[in-house]
Parts: C-alpha cells; sequence; structure tokens
C-alpha cells in the first residue's frame, strides 16, 4: 500500500482512515501489508503491518558501509534491507536531488513543492516494485496514486486505488487542473476504484468519467477508544453546541453561527463553541460579534488528542454543518463519547448513520430547529445518546477490511 | 352455519405542517393541509369510492344476505365531510340498507384508553354522537383504536354500557384458544369479545397479491373454501381490515373489487352468512373467557403498544399531552379543543417509533419529535393561557362551575326576593 500519512503523526483525516482500515484488514489470516509512506518517525505501530519509509529507499546507487547506513537510518530500517533494496535501482534517477544514501528527503507533509514529492515518490516505487513480492497494489488518495500506477506498470500486479477525497471536495467546484489530471490518470490506470462514500463515488464517476462498475463504496469506519468510560459530562447548567474542524469554507462554519443566533433568539442557557482553526476564523468572530452573541459563542482554537475527546463528551450537542465531506469521520467519534451529533447531508458519513440528525447544511431553521430540540427535550438527548452509541459501535474496520477483501478478490479472479 | 363477519376501518390525521421552534408562540396553525387533501383524495378515488360501490351492488345483488362493518374515526370523518361529501353520501346510503353497522371508537383515534380514561370516555361519546348524527343509529359494539385492548380498557368499556367489543387476536392472550368464537370479558361477564383472525384478514390486506405467496392467485372460491373446512364447531370468523387494503394497497387491477364481489355467491354456496359484529355477538354464545393484562393491539408481530409507546421519545411526548387533559376539558374553546383532538392521533406517535414508522413523511424518529414536541409546545402554552397556571385543577373545577351555574342561581335568587317582595306588600 502507498500511503502518505500514518498515525500518531497525521495532518488529516487520511491517516486516521489508512490505520483503520489496515488494522481492520490485518485481522484476516493470511493478509500482509507492507505500507510505504514518505517519512516516518520511527514510532508508528508496526504490529500488524510493516512500514517502509520512502526516504529510507535508494534510488540512485551510492557506495556506503555498513555501519555507516546502520548509523545514518538504522533506527527505521535495517541495514540489509536498504542494501538489499538497492538491488532494485533500474533505472537513473540522478536528476533527483538525493542525499549521501541515494536516498530522497521527503517532507511527509504538505509542502509547496508537492508535485515534485509525488512525483519523487513515483521512483521510489519503481524500487521497490522491482523487488518486492506482492500480490496487489492499492493507493491511498491522489497523492499516492502516480506511485501505484507505475508499480503497476513494472510489476503487472493489479492496482487499487482508494479515494478518501477529491479535488472536487476540497475546492467547493474550482478544480486545480494539476490535481484533476493526476487524479484522473489514476482512477483510469486503476483495475478498481474505492470511494468512502456513495456521494464520492457519484463524483468519480460523474466528474471523473469512471465505468460505475469498477467503482464501489467502502464506508469508513471508526477504531474503538480505550477505556471510554474515563470520558464523562459533567453537570453544567447551560447546555454545549460543539463544532470542532478547520474553520474553512468546506466545513460550514458560517451556517452553524447562523444558527447559533437563531436558538439564542429563543433561549439562554446554551453556549456555542467553535473549535479548530482556519483561514474564515476572524470572519467568523466578526460574524458572532455582529450577530451580537459574542457572549454565548467560544473559539477555544485548535485542538488535539485528549482534548477533543474530552470536548465532544462535554458537548450536548455535536454539529458538523460541511458543505462538501467525502466522508467525515469526527461525527462518529463524536458518538463514541456519546454526544448527540447534527450532520449536513452532504456528508458521506450521513449514508451509514441513523442516530444522527440529517439537515441541509445551508438549512439554517432546520439546524436551528435540532439544535433546540435536542438541549431542551430529555428524550431527544437520552435517544440519540444511548442509540447513537450503539449504533457506532457496530461500525467497525473489520467490516470495511473485509468488503476490501472482496474488492481485491474480486481483481485477482479468486473466488 | 357459519358465520362470517366483515369489518372495515378508516382512519386518516391531520398530517403536522414542518413547525419549527421559533413559531412557537407564534403561530398556532399546524396541519399541512394541502398534504392531508392530497392524500385523502387519493385514498377515496383509489379505494373508498370504488369499494363502497362494490358493497353496495353486494348487498344489493344478494338481496341483503351480504352484511359488514365499518369504524371511521371521528377524525377521518371530519376530513371526509371536508374533502369528500360524497363518500360521506355514500356511507348514508349504505347505512339506509340495514346491512351495515358502525362501530363506536374514540373520536380521535387516540392512545387515551391507555392514558387518560376520562379522555376516552369523552371521545367515544363524541364518536358515538357523530354517528348517530351522521348515520340515524347508536352504535353497540366498540372498537378501539388499532384495536387496543387490555383487562381495564375492557372494564372501561363496559361501564360505558356496551356489550361488544373488537379484539386482536394476538397469541399472548388467547394462547392455543382459536379466534373463531366469542369469548368474554375475564370479570365483567356482559361485555363480550370479538377476536380478530389476522391470518385471513392479512390473507386479504397484504398477500392477496404476492406473486411469490404460495397461494396466489387468491379466488373467494378457494378462499370460501378455507373457511368452510374449519372445524365445525368453530361458528365465527372474523375477517377485519384497513379500507384502504382494498384499491390502495391491492390495487383494482391486481382484481381485488372482483375477488370481494364473488365472496356472497361462494359464500351462500357452502352455507356461510355474513353477520355484523352486534349479530355475531347475539348469534354465537361466549365460550370463555380472554385475559389481557397488559395492553393489545394488532400491529406487526409482537402485537402490543411498542410502536407508539416503545421508545423514549414517544413516551416524552405522551406523557407531555396527556399531563394536560383534564385543563383542556375544562376550556370552551372550541379551536384549542379540535387541536387537542387531532394531536393525539396514534400516527403522529408512530412516525417516532424507530423500528416501525409506518406511512412517516418524516426523515426519521427524531425529525418527527422534534416537529411534534415544537407543535405540542405551542399548544401548552395556549391550555396556559386560558387559565392562571397557580390555581390547581380541582380548585380550577369549583371555580368554573360557580361560574357556569351563576346564571341559574341569580336566576334563582331573583325570584326568591319576587316572591319576598310580594309577600312583604
Amino acid at each position: 500500500m502507498f500511503g502518505w500519512e500514518f498515525p500518531p503523526h497525521i495532518l488529516g483525516g487520511l491517516g486516521t482512515a489508512s490505520y483503520g482500515l489496515t488494522k481492520g484488514m490485518a485481522l484476516q489470516p493470511d493478509m500482509e501489508i507492507t505500507f510505504v509512506i514518505p517519512k516516518p518517525w520511527g514510532d508508528e505501530d508496526q504490529s500488524f503491518l510493516k512500514i517502509i519509509g520512502a526516504c529510507n529507499v535508494p534510488v540512485v546507487r551510492k557506495d556506503n558501509n555498513w555501519d555507516y547506513v546502520n548509523w545514518r537510518i538504522g533506527s527505521q530500517m535495517h541495514p540489509d534491507e536498504y542494501f538489499w533494496l538497492r538491488e532494485g535501482i533500474r533505472y537513473d534517477f540522478r536528476r533527483i536531488g538525493t542525499n549521501d544514501l541515494g536516498c530522497i528527503d521527503f517532507s511527509g507533509r504538505y509542502p509547496d513543492n508537492l508535485i515534485e514529492e509525488i512525483s519523487n515518490y513515483e521512483a521510489v516505487a519503481s524500487v521497490l516494485a522491482h523487488r518486492l513480492d506482492f500480490d496487489i497494489i492499492h493507493s491511498h488518495d491522489w497523492l499516492t496514486y502516480p506511485a501505484g500506477a507505475f508499480a503497476k506498470q513494472i510489476s503487472g500486479k493489479p492496482l487499487v486505488i482508494h479515494v478518501h477525497a477529491t479535488d472536487f471536495d476540497r475546492s467547493r467546484g474550482q478544480v486545480n487542473p494539476t490535481v484533476y489530471d493526476i487524479e484522473k490518470r489514476g482512477m483510469d490506470t486503476a483495475d478498481h476504484i474505492i470511494t468512502v462514500s456513495n456521494l464520492t463515488r457519484d463524483t468519480v464517476i460523474n466528474k471523473y468519467h469512471q465505468d460505475p462498475r469498477k467503482v464501489t463504496t467502502v464506508h469508513n469506519a471508526v477504531e474503538p477508544i480505550p477505556d471510554v468510560e474515563r470520558f464523562v459530562k459533567p453537570p453544567r447548567k447551560d447546555k454545549i453546541v460543539t463544532f470542532l474542524g478547520r474553520i474553512t469554507m468546506q466545513k460550514g462554519p458560517e451556517y452553524f453561527v447562523e444558527a447559533a443566533h437563531r436558538v439564542l433568539e429563543k433561549t439562554k442557557d446554551v453556549r456555542f463553541v467553535m473549535a479548530g482553526s482556519g483561514d474564515m476564523m476572524a470572519e467568523m468572530i466578526d460574524l458572532a460579534a455582529n450577530r451580537g452573541i459574542a457572549d454565548r459563542f467560544h473559539f477555544p482554537g485548535f485542538m488535539r488528542g485528549e482534548m477533543v475527546q474530552k470536548m465532544l463528551a462535554e458537548s450536548d450537542v455535536y454539529i458538523m454543518p460541511s458543505v462538501s465531506e467525502p466522508f467525515g469521520i469526527s461525527p462518529l467519534e463524536a458518538m463514541q463519547v456519546g454526544a448527540p451529533t447534527i450532520i449536513s447531508k452532504q456528508s458521506g458519513c450521513a449514508e451509514i448513520l441513523d442516530n444522527a440528525i440529517k439537515i441541509d447544511y445551508w438549512d439554517i431553521d432546520a439546524m436551528a430547529d435540532a439544535i433546540y430540540s435536542i438541549v431542551q427535550r430529555p428524550a431527544m438527548y437520552q435517544s440519540l445518546h444511548e442509540r447513537g452509541l450503539e449504533e457506532v459501535n457496530n461500525i467497525t474496520w473489520e467490516c470495511a477490511g473485509q468488503k476490501v477483501r472482496d474488492i481485491y478478490n474480486k481483481v485477482l479472479n479468486i473466488k | 352455519m357459519k358465520n362470517i363477519c366483515l369489518y372495515f376501518q378508516i382512519h386518516q390525521p391531520l398530517r403536522l405542517k414542518r413547525y419549527r421552534f421559533f413559531d412557537i408562540g407564534a403561530d398556532h396553525y399546524y396541519y399541512d393541509d394541502f398534504q392531508t387533501e392530497d392524500i385523502i383524495t387519493r385514498l377515496v378515488q383509489n379505494s373508498y369510492l370504488p369499494a363502497n360501490e362494490t358493497i353496495a351492488e353486494m348487498i344489493k345483488y344478494s338481496g341483503g344476505k351480504f352484511k359488514c362493518a365499518f369504524s371511521i374515526s371521528g377524525v377521518a370523518l371530519e376530513l371526509l365531510e371536508q374533502y369528500a361529501p360524497e363518500l360521506i353520501d355514500s356511507f348514508k346510503s349504505l347505512a339506509e340498507t340495514g346491512c351495515v353497522e358502525f362501530l363506536a371508537e374514540p373520536y380521535a383515534h387516540s392512545l387515551a384508553s391507555v392514558y387518560d380514561p376520562a379522555e376516552f370516555e369523552a371521545q367515544v361519546k363524541k364518536h358515538s354522537e357523530k354517528i348517530q348524527e351522521l348515520f340515524g343509529k347508536k352504535p353497540t359494539a366498540l372498537r378501539n383504536a388499532e384495536l387496543i385492548y387490555s383487562d381495564d380498557i375492557g372494564e372501561l368499556v363496559a361501564n360505558m354500557g356496551y356489550k361488544t367489543m373488537l379484539v386482536e387476536g394476538a397469541r399472548h392472550v388467547l394462547g392455543y384458544k382459536s379466534p373463531n368464537y366469542v369469548y368474554r370479558h375475564s370479570y365483567k361477564p356482559d361485555l363480550k369479545l370479538l377476536i380478530r383472525n389476522y391470518k385471513l384478514s392479512d390473507d386479504i390486506a397484504f398477500r392477496f397479491s404476492n406473486r411469490s405467496w404460495s397461494d396466489f392467485p387468491l379466488t373467494a372460491d378457494k378462499y370460501i373454501s378455507w373457511l368452510a373446512a374449519m372445524p365445525a364447531e368453530e361458528q365465527l370468523v372474523n375477517i377485519w381490515l384497513g379500507y384502504e387494503a382494498l384499491g390502495e394497497y391491492q390495487k383494482k387491477e391486481s382484481g381485488i373489487f372482483d375477488f370481494l364481489k364473488a365472496l356472497p355467491y361462494h359464500a351462500m354456496e357452502r352455507n356461510l352468512t355474513f353477520v355484523t359484529p352486534s349479530e355475531a355477538v347475539a348469534k354465537n354464545k361466549p365460550v370463555d373467557i380472554a385475559k389481557a393484562i397488559f395492553p393489545i393491539s394488532w400491529s406487526s408481530e409482537e402485537k402490543d403498544l411498542s410502536a407508539w409507546t416503545g421508545n423514549n421519545l414517544q413516551q416524552e411526548a405522551l406523557e407531555k399531552l396527556y399531563q394536560i387533559g383534564e385543563r383542556v376539558r375544562m376550556s370552551s374553546d372550541r379551536t384549542l379543543l379540535r387541536d387537542w383532538l387531532n394531536l393525539q392521533t396514534t400516527d403522529h406517535f408512530r412516525y417516532m417509533s424507530h423500528k416501525d414508522a409506518w406511512g412517516s413523511h418524516y426523515e426519521n424518529a427524531y425529525d418527527a419529535f422534534t416537529n411534534y414536541m415544537n407543535i405540542l409546545a405551542d399548544f401548552l402554552q395556549r391550555v396556559e393561557s386560558q387559565f392562571p397556571a397557580n390555581v390547581d385543577n380541582e380548585e380550577l373545577n369549583e371555580l368554573l362551575t360557580t361560574i357556569r351555574n351563576q346564571a341559574a342561581e341569580i336566576e334563582a335568587l331573583k325570584k326568591e326576593v319576587k316572591t319576598l317582595k310580594k309577600k312583604g306588600k
């Protein structure tokens, strides 16, 4: 598998999904996964798969002795493996800037020269494709499509690509032609395409002109939280309604502020929290002030780790009014700690959740009505709380992993 | 001679409109008239009218041998009067044949029998008056909304003077006993119970046009032969269905009306007669008691109340609604009383079911609950504004009686003054 992120060092949902899916798939007894990421940190959980850092794979032959290699990258890769992989270099990649080991220094993030990093990743893929033994190639998100496609070309093994998002979701319609080109080539080359929701599947079919027969939806799932009982909701006079995520156009924060305004016109004992940061934050602070609700509207800034779960657990309502969300894992995380959730119908996760309130992201009236109903009526909170927990605990990566396996079997013609 | 007791029910609720929380206190009209009318007129055209015509024909050609009963909720009667008066006329002419019995039931097709006995009584009375006014005859048999029945409800009904009540053939009540007899209430021997044969009823209502059913196609000949083949001591079979089964669930094209039309001929051929519920009770002696400690209904597999009261959304809504019953009944505000009835129809609570929201036009149970509770909040505010909240019900009742009797009292006092004056002279 080619990925871009892997926990614990993640920048977005892609890493979480990659981790959950591979962990779920590893439960199948005859499954062996090698996961390539540009730059591992060495503290990744490798108990159920093998991680190869692209930054440790030589693409240009340099003569080094065993001890030197051990000193340089020994903590992440065995020097023997380095030398063994070095035999896989078949092409001249000297045009790419490499370090003393003949490896490429990847940032592993989303730098300005992202396109260059993507193509360098392709070089690494060629070395691996020549050397490793595998049955199928699985590429996660557009950054890794070229690498997957090149590996397929070399090895002749089938390629499955996993669409976690498309540029149509990220840009609200203002698609970057270079990105689209990479995405489209990847999809055209793939033997099968996995999408994280039917919403994304439709985009792939309609906007990227793919054959519906080779596009299958496998919804994401969520990892259980260890000792979830430690997150409790302390009694509080005011009810708390939480928005959590990047404050950007895609997440629809302005609709949340407007809905909050509506609710506060009718009742006072509610507080609204917009956690996270993003390019629309200042605008949202202004909007809340303009509506005269700044005293009840809070911006605690970016949160991570346990803070997130604690915030969610203490909320009476979690809301995700995304304008476009390929899947959206956070409502599931909110449900895990028992928070009733309101999600937009334009989110992929709406396809699998029954015990969540679903509204159109622009329908401020419906959003306000749902918030009001949950904070005012104990039965509503209780029902969503209990049934939500039960529902989300049944959404497992193991099931998702099994679906991916079925797709593998199909492309490999295994009955 | 075996008896067939056929009965059809008609009920349609007033669909509630989308009502947001900021409408509370500002908007007192709760109904989506367009949707209600749309559904009613569709049902009248596809089902009720053609079915009525068929039944009229059957009565005519069988020389009055074909008989059946109808149970139409008060709410539905009002809707039909408004949107399909021709159907009311058609029922009136059916009533004139004398072959059709109209049953009593709670006016609003409500759960009042479970939550508010006083309200239940009031509604049955109101419904019975309505039936008498429209069809000229006071009903003697009663059918509760959704065929809800328990010993307590039966006692209530018996105390109101009804002799016959219709009950679902739930297994946990009948056990091994057959539904094809008349039973009686477990401790009120005067109340006779008729039990629905749900297998034979559902054969028509749900399975008639199902091509994968092993008995497809169902012909009148075959159906009557099943009835005739029942053990000789079982003298009565109760086949009760929603009227929509004819023409709406089982489309006209499925031949359902022809099936119906052929029934009397085949029945007579095999010496089976049609009876109305009251006749069934008169003709057949009760064989045993039927005991129901917990309420049963005709819904789903479980035959209990879980479709309306099963989850905490429904329970909260019902509690909030029936808490106010006593207060509402003291009011004489006609719009308020009308809303009170319309908000009680069982359908609103069914829409809040997670497992069985039959006929719901809401996104899900939560959506139905939110909308209903907003409306209820406005309604409760209106009720509270009728009388000061710090006066409790008992005190209020006394005050109201005083006020109502004032005129009479003043009149009496005046008379007294007059006579005293005369005496003084």
